[in-house]
């Protein structure tokens, strides 16, 4: 069992959880990723590592209520215990060969809290960070101030332009390499659609760019393959040759098709969990 | 005054049209009356050909006279004493390539039934319940065991029998392995697997589950400060193989391994009251001929297909599945499609598989393996309509601990290289055994790797 220490609500839909999990803590990286499991009947889901404590021996994630198992993950608080958090999975991402470089982090949404522990670590080897971040609106703003603390420039940007920059993070990407920036390599992370729409633009300037893969997943350790994804078309799992890919060879239209295969289950296992006494617990 | 009928007296089973809609097990096994009638049958051969067919050596003749004498608890210790995990072995060994392969009765009638008479004893034995072992005085040594596994619990199992004090990491978030995930219900339930796994821990094993080796923690890490004295490594066979036809990666298109996971270990049969879903559609086809194979038709048929079919490139003679399975699958409606092989999976616009593409095969000259090697029929190319795709035609070691452990010797396949009478491997200290050395085989010779290193660890460990 792995308890919770902390839990911080980052605004209506999304969550942090801090855990006990001290192999975890010990040897997370960033953009290596974790399965978690709240009890018997739960399904494994795996979730990117946003932080880690290694004194503390704890490792945090932050989570986005889309679905039956991140919606009841919601309805734990701080003392609450997880059935099962394993890791840390995935191959670590690589950011030692960026130092005295130029990179861009892009990432929207839910994607902002796992590019977080990205661009830190760029700019602790020593690489200039520009980072390019989307919400929806002002109201969904998480980690603006923690961005701002690890990047060179911070470009936000709202799909309601409640900030003033109304548009996608393509819009200001596509509009700073207009104007001549240019990056040694780009981090995407986000939703599937968007890490396709930031690959089509960087592959027109020859820009070497870097998924993180959120594929569906169960036992995260190379076993089952229903990660699997055709990257330069040959078929690789995510969970150990992944997250990360060149997001130029991976062939999205199948990834997205991919994930969207239990639409209809996820919608009926969603259904079963919402009461409408509690508004939330079964 | 032996029993002479030529027939092995057949086990109780639930009738095929009732049990190919649940995940009941299939065979209930012998009553006493049954297993006497069955033990009589056992001529006792001086010689005991049986025993030699045994990866583990169960002292078949001996047991099977302790039932015989009605001596039940008798015959559990006495197979016991070689074999960690009877209950199971009862269930799943390919009896007809081992011991019954041998026995005597087998060249006129059919062979004594030694793998139900082994699963009578055992779960009588473990219904009764047992007095808990007697544990040796703990010697001092470390031993860390990778995977829990047939493979690793009997190497734990054997080890802590000696007082070493082993620690089993398993990735998952259930020991057991194959046995949790891939076996289903019906052929091995799981509340038995727990039982033996318990048997494991009362020996003073301790499993600690949800540490990933080569991620979690490393095997170096294990030997150099987490102060194992060794190592065994039963990590199994990870990466499921694909044929690299067209059209694998559509939706509904599932590697065994996933979909026997979903349905075995995230216990999918049961959504929505399970969290974890599957799909099977109306029509599912399983490419392949093992055991894998057979028991991911006939889920896929309790999970309400109906039509079921077995895709496999040669003919039945040449299918690796325990005859018992095959004679099972195909009492429970699934549809036998042997000598055609495919070559293109079809989806719609939604990336939903809708038809396979197969071509017939005839058998050629025997290839490197001695079995015929198939060949395409040219021309004879035909369409499937199916909606799910399981493929079953194996697995690779799975590359993380190799990855990750300097000086480990693999071979071509990324498989282990180990001495096959020992488990040694390249580095001093560490032995590996099953699946993770010899690619996907069976429960009984995990068992056997795992018991054979055991010995070999503590021999290391007493001339260390």
């Amino acid at each position: 069992m792995y308890r919770i220490v902390r839990k911080e609500r980052l605004h209506d839909t999304v969550s942090l959880i801090e855990v006990e999990a001290p192999y975890v803590a010990r040897k997370a990286l960033p953009g290596q990723f974790i399965i978690l499991r709240i009890d018997e009947q739960g399904e494994r889901i795996p979730l990117t590592i946003a932080d880690y404590d290694r004194e503390r021996g704890t490792a945090t994630v932050i989570f986005q209520k889309v679905g039956a198992t991140t919606k009841r993950l919601d309805l734990l608080e701080e003392g609450d215990y997880l059935m099962d958090f394993a890791g840390p999975l995935g191959k670590a991402s690589e950011f030692e060969h960026l130092k005295g470089k130029r990179a861009a982090v892009v990432a929207g949404g839910l994607g902002v809290a796992i590019a977080y522990p990205q661009a830190k670590a760029l700019s602790a080897v020593g690489a200039k960070v520009d980072a390019f971040i989307g919400f929806r609106s002002t109201s969904l703003y998480i980690l603006t101030e923690e961005f701002k603390n690890a990047c060179d420039n911070l470009y936000i940007m709202t799909d309601d332009g409640s900030n003033g920059h109304k548009g996608f993070v393509t819009d200001a990407l596509a509009e700073q390499l207009k104007a001549g920036a240019r990056y040694d390599e780009v981090f995407v992370l986000g939703p599937m659609p968007m890490m396709r729409a930031v690959c089509s633009l960087t592959r027109e300037y020859g820009i070497k760019t870097t998924v993180s893969m959120n594929t569906i997943m169960i036992d995260g350790t190379g076993m089952c393959g229903g990660c699997r994804l055709t990257v330069n078309g040959e078929t690789k799992f995510a969970c150990v040759d992944g997250p990360d890919f060149d997001g130029h060879l991976v062939d999205f239209d199948e990834a997205i098709m991919r994930s969207r295969m239990y639409r209809a289950e996820e919608k009926l296992s969603d259904e079963k969990h919402f009461c409408h006494l509690t508004g939330g617990e079964r | 005054m032996p029993n002479m009928t030529l027939q092995k007296t057949p086990a109780r089973e639930q009738e095929p049209d009732i049990r190919n809609k649940n995940f009941n097990e299939v065979s209930q096994g012998y009553d006493e009356e049954l297993a006497l009638n069955e033990a009589a049958r056992c001529l006792n051969c001086k010689n005991m050909p049986c025993v030699s067919g045994c990866p583990v050596n169960v002292r078949i003749p001996e047991f099977i006279a302790k039932i015989a004498a009605h001596d039940y608890e008798g015959a559990y210790a006495i197979i016991k004493t070689t074999n960690s995990l009877p209950a199971i072995c009862g269930r799943v060994c390919p009896q007809e390539n081992q011991c019954e392969s041998k026995c005597v009765r087998g060249i006129k009638g059919e062979p004594v039934g030694i793998g139900r008479l082994e699963r009578f004893a055992a779960d009588r034995a473990m219904a009764k319940g047992s007095a808990p072992a007697a544990l040796p005085a703990p010697n001092g040594k470390r031993v860390a065991v990778i995977g829990s596994g047939p493979a690793g619990l009997t190497c734990a199992g054997d080890l802590a029998k000696l007082g070493y004090e082993v620690h089993i990491f398993e990735a998952l978030h259930t020991p057991g392995g194959v046995l949790v995930y891939g076996i289903p219900e019906f052929r091995l339930p799981k509340a038995l697997v727990r039982e033996e796994i318990r048997n494991v821990e009362a020996l003073g094993v301790k499993i600690e589950t949800n540490v990933v080796v080569g991620r979690s923690i490393s095997l170096d890490e294990l030997m150099e400060e987490e102060g194992f004295d060794a190592v065994f490594v039963g990590s199994g066979a990870g990466l499921p193989n694909f044929q690299k036809i067209p059209g694998e990666n559509l939706c509904g298109v599932y590697s065994a391994n996933e979909f026997l996971t979903r349905i075995n270990l995230m216990k999918a049969y049961k959504f929505p009251e399970t969290d974890t879903p599957i799909r099977v559609g109306r029509n599912a086809a399983v490419i392949g001929g093992g055991n894998v194979a057979m028991d991911a038709a006939r889920c896929a048929k309790r999970l309400g297909a109906e039509n079921v079919y077995i895709v496999y490139r040669r003919s039945e003679a040449e299918m690796p599945a325990r005859r018992e399975e095959v004679h099972h699958a195909k009492e429970e409606g699934i549809i036998f499609k042997v000598l055609n092989n495919p070559i293109r999976i079809n989806g719609d616009e939604n990336g939903y598989v809708t038809s396979m593409e197969c071509i017939e095969m005839e058998l050629g000259e025997p290839d490197a393996s001695g079995r015929r090697r198939p060949i395409a029929k040219e021309g004879s190319e035909f369409t499937l309509d199916v909606d799910t795709v399981i493929v079953a035609i194996g697995n690779s070691p799975n590359p993380l601990i190799k990855n990750t452990t300097p000086g480990l010797a693999v071979g071509r396949k990324g498989e282990i290289t180990a001495d096959p009478e020992t488990g040694a491997t390249s580095k001093p200290g560490v032995f590996a055994g099953g699946d993770a050395v010899t690619g996907a085989a069976t429960v009984i010779l995990a068992m056997g790797a795992g018991k054979k290193a055991a010995a070999a660890i503590d021999e290391y460990l007493k001339n260390k």
